[in-house]
């Protein structure tokens, strides 16, 4: 499952070894389950007078986590349209769970850097995501969040990808994505952290 | 950049209401600015004795980025200034670059460039409304909005390409020929909007909160807002008759038939009757002109390269937002030796000042969403 | 007024403008000087009114500036440019605040990204690039700038 040390205060558990247990008790299998996404994660165990739930708390926590992520509002330029669009009836993020867009950055989970950014409105993101509680996550939407867009030649002031500034989990291609893009890239960020790849969840290990 | 409240003007003793000067900071990171709008305003409890718009924080060299991209190629940056009237701004530039080259552009792609230029126009009040509606309190309105938008949307991206920064038009024409569907869905569109502005007009026009909050609040007068350069449907609620369309028309304007709308209180609602008028009288505009699409081509042969003669060339075209002026310098050579955009925003925002002094801070937002600012646009 | 008619009237106000009609619009060059007072004129004399300052800009030509002013009239209907020749060491001209109070963020505007000096402006200070540029004009030609330019 690869090597991502568990979250916060579990990390003095000891883990238990799920084979041996399960060569004691009846065999019994669990449910099939039709796909991965969204679904509560574990495997249930049918016993008689009710279920057995097994599955790690990690798990549980990441899904609850993907599955409720409060976006900041955060538009500098066109791609702001893009994004009131997904907002919108049309294209509706919250059925996502992405319901309130919060206008203050203490209460959002997600940034959605929607706009080119420039030298002068850098220290105002960094300010942004630092107030951000943990734990925080950042999709780069559109051609100049990514990389300076069409202002990457000859201008001064523009800063060429804001992933110069803070770390970014997803990017998104487009001048301006279309709002089925935006809406798959909450959907990869969403599976990105269920899968615990995030920055937030990989820790690399102190060097000494 | 960001300052703690300061008091700046220490209490008097004599009024026990008085708390002296303070600081405050709105944005650049607001709902309310559209886009990032820093001011500092200076209160009094709760009215505005100054406000000063911090600008730059989306300031993306465009003057200085265009004096290295070709003719062809500096248009669609201009797509980016004021997105939401993206294709009329295409259009102004188009027509610079024409008039340096003497090209003459044929009646087709004349008639879809002004088709183009209405619906954008549509698009961009619908969106104001929605948004304006949304700062005052009034959430529905937002979503409503975005439905009539979406339908929009989906005809330029049928036609253009795209959804919001259309690159639909080239020094000589328009891009590509319009395909055989779209008469009908923007008749369609036409049918369906009819009703849904008469809507509008009962949800939110005739609301008596609307009213309360709208009504001799940011006042300007005619001679102030000539001085202040204030132009669009902000200065034509103030009685100031300058509608490029009407004035210096251009494309198939002169041809067609529509109403300058000037209202003259100079208020906050004065403005936003201008624009549901003026929603109407482009919708009645796209009616005209839909069935007398003209045959022929839809662009003037040019050459691959562009080169425009020496000299200076000002174009002016009419975008949602106010007077939209070109000004090209040319040396002679493919790229342009200087380019100025005089944009809407810019002048419309030195006005805030001015507008806002003696009101209360609530009434700064009905304020700002009726001059409907895009900060990029101010920026550049 | 026609174009002959503002000729005779800037001829009686300024007998030092030099008067060109190549481009669309009747386009005057006088001395930075002298912009004062015939701005003062130009707004307030009943027969050319001028009183919509709709685009202010300077031109950045390698051996001096030129600070371009178009104005036009919205009760006569005509246009005027006004140009403007400046030295690029020690560019200064008169502001017109007072006159047309758009020219405030105009100026501001032309102040830092060419380094033109409006004498007597109420507020002359950064408007649009951030802390720190107060140096560099970076619309000039020969700004450069290896940290954040990348050449095409």
């Amino acid at each position: 499952m690869g090597k991502y040390s568990p979250v916060g205060a579990l990390k003095n558990v000891k883990m238990v070894d799920f084979s041996k247990i399960s060569k004691e008790m009846p065999k019994i299998l669990p449910l099939k389950q039709d796909h991965e996404t969204a679904v509560f994660p574990g495997e249930v165990y049918n016993t008689p007078g009710g279920g057995i739930l097994l599955s790690k708390l990690d798990n549980v926590i990441n899904w609850a986590r993907s599955n409720s992520l409060w976006p900041l509002v955060f538009g500098t330029s066109c791609c702001a349209i893009e994004m009131m669009s997904t907002a919108s009836a049309k294209y509706d993020w919250s059925r996502f769970g992405f319901e309130v867009a919060r206008a203050t950055p203490r209460q959002a989970d997600v940034i959605i850097i929607a706009g080119t950014i420039v030298n002068k409105m850098a220290p105002v993101l960094k300010r942004l995501y630092d107030q951000m509680g943990d734990p925080k996550y950042v999709i780069a939407m559109g051609a100049c969040a990514t990389s300076g867009g069409p202002f990457f030649y000859n201008t001064y002031s523009v800063v060429k990808g804001a992933d110069h500034i803070i770390p970014v989990d997803v990017y998104i291609a487009g001048c301006p994505p279309r709002p089925e893009a935006l809406l798959h890239a909450m959907i990869t960020l969403q599976e990105k952290i269920r899968k615990g790849l995030t920055r937030e969840q990989i820790r690399m290990p102190k060097p000494e | 950049m960001y300052r703690e409240t300061e008091i700046i003007k220490e209490p008097s003793g004599n009024d026990p209401v008085d708390s002296g000067d303070m600081i405050i900071n709105i944005g650049p990171q607001h709902p309310a600015t559209h886009g990032v709008l820093h001011l500092v305003i200076t209160l009094n409890g709760e009215t505005i004795k100054k406000v000063e718009p911090h600008l730059g924080y989306i300031h993306r060299s465009i003057e200085k980025m265009c004096e290295s991209l070709s003719y062809r190629q500096f248009i669609y940056i201009t797509s980016r200034m004021d997105y939401l009237s993206s294709h009329i701004n295409n259009h102004g530039c188009a027509l610079c670059v024409e008039k340096a080259l003497q090209l003459e552009v044929p009646p087709r792609a004349q008639v879809v460039r002004v088709l183009m230029d209405e619906l954008t126009r549509i698009a961009s009040h619908t969106l104001w409304w929605g948004a304006m509606a949304m700062d005052v309190g009034a959430l529905t309105p937002f979503f409503l909005a975005f439905r009539e938008r979406e339908m929009i949307n989906d005809i330029m991206e049928e036609t253009c390409g795209a959804r919001l920064t259309m690159n639909y038009t080239v020094p000589g024409g328009v891009m590509v020929d319009l395909h055989h569907e779209f008469q009908r869905k923007v008749k369609d569109f036409i049918a369906h909007f009819k009703s849904k502005i008469d809507e509008y007009d009962e949800l939110v026009t005739d609301n008596v909160i609307f009213k309360n909050r709208t009504v001799n609040v940011g006042v300007i007068s005619k001679e102030d807002a000539i001085s202040y350069g204030v132009t669009g449907p902000s200065a034509r609620a103030s009685g100031v008759s300058c509608d490029i369309r009407k004035l210096y028309p251009y494309a198939v304007y002169d041809k067609l038939q529509f109403e300058e709308i000037i209202e003259t209180a100079g208020d906050s609602f004065a403005r936003y009757v201008v624009r549901m008028k003026e929603m109407r009288q482009s919708l009645s505009i796209v009616e005209q002109l839909i069935d007398n699409i003209p045959e022929g081509d839809f662009q003037a042969k040019t050459k691959a390269v562009l080169k425009l003669p020496k000299g200076e060339f000002y174009t002016r075209v009419e975008t949602a937002r106010g007077e939209f002026g070109v000004y090209i310098v040319s040396e002679g050579g493919t790229t342009p030796y200087r380019i100025k955009f005089r944009s809407p925003g810019f002048s419309n925002l030195s006005a805030l000042d001015h507008i806002a002094r003696g009101s209360k801070i609530g009434d700064l937002v009905a304020i700002m969403g009726t001059l409907d600012f895009v900060i990029p646009d101010i920026d550049r | 007024m026609n174009n002959e008619q503002i000729k005779i009237a800037i001829a009686d106000l300024l007998p030092s403008a030099i008067i060109e009609e190549s481009s669309e619009w009747l386009t005057i060059h006088i001395e930075p000087v002298d912009w004062l007072p015939l701005a003062e004129k130009l707004r307030n004399t009943a027969e050319l009114y001028f009183d919509y300052l709709f685009c202010l800009t300077c031109v950045d030509w390698k051996s001096h500036l030129t600070m371009v002013y178009h104005l036009t009239s919205t009760f006569h209907r005509h246009t005027l440019v006004v140009k403007s020749k400046l030295d690029r060491d020690d560019a200064r001209i008169e502001t017109v605040t007072m006159i047309w109070r758009t020219a405030e963020f105009h100026e501001r505007e032309v102040y830092e990204l060419f380094g033109v000096n409006f004498l007597h402006h109420p507020d002359l200070r950064l408007l649009i690039l951030p802390d720190g540029w107060e140096g560099k004009y970076p619309l000039r030609k020969d700004f450069e700038d290896p940290v954040n330019i990348i050449k095409l």
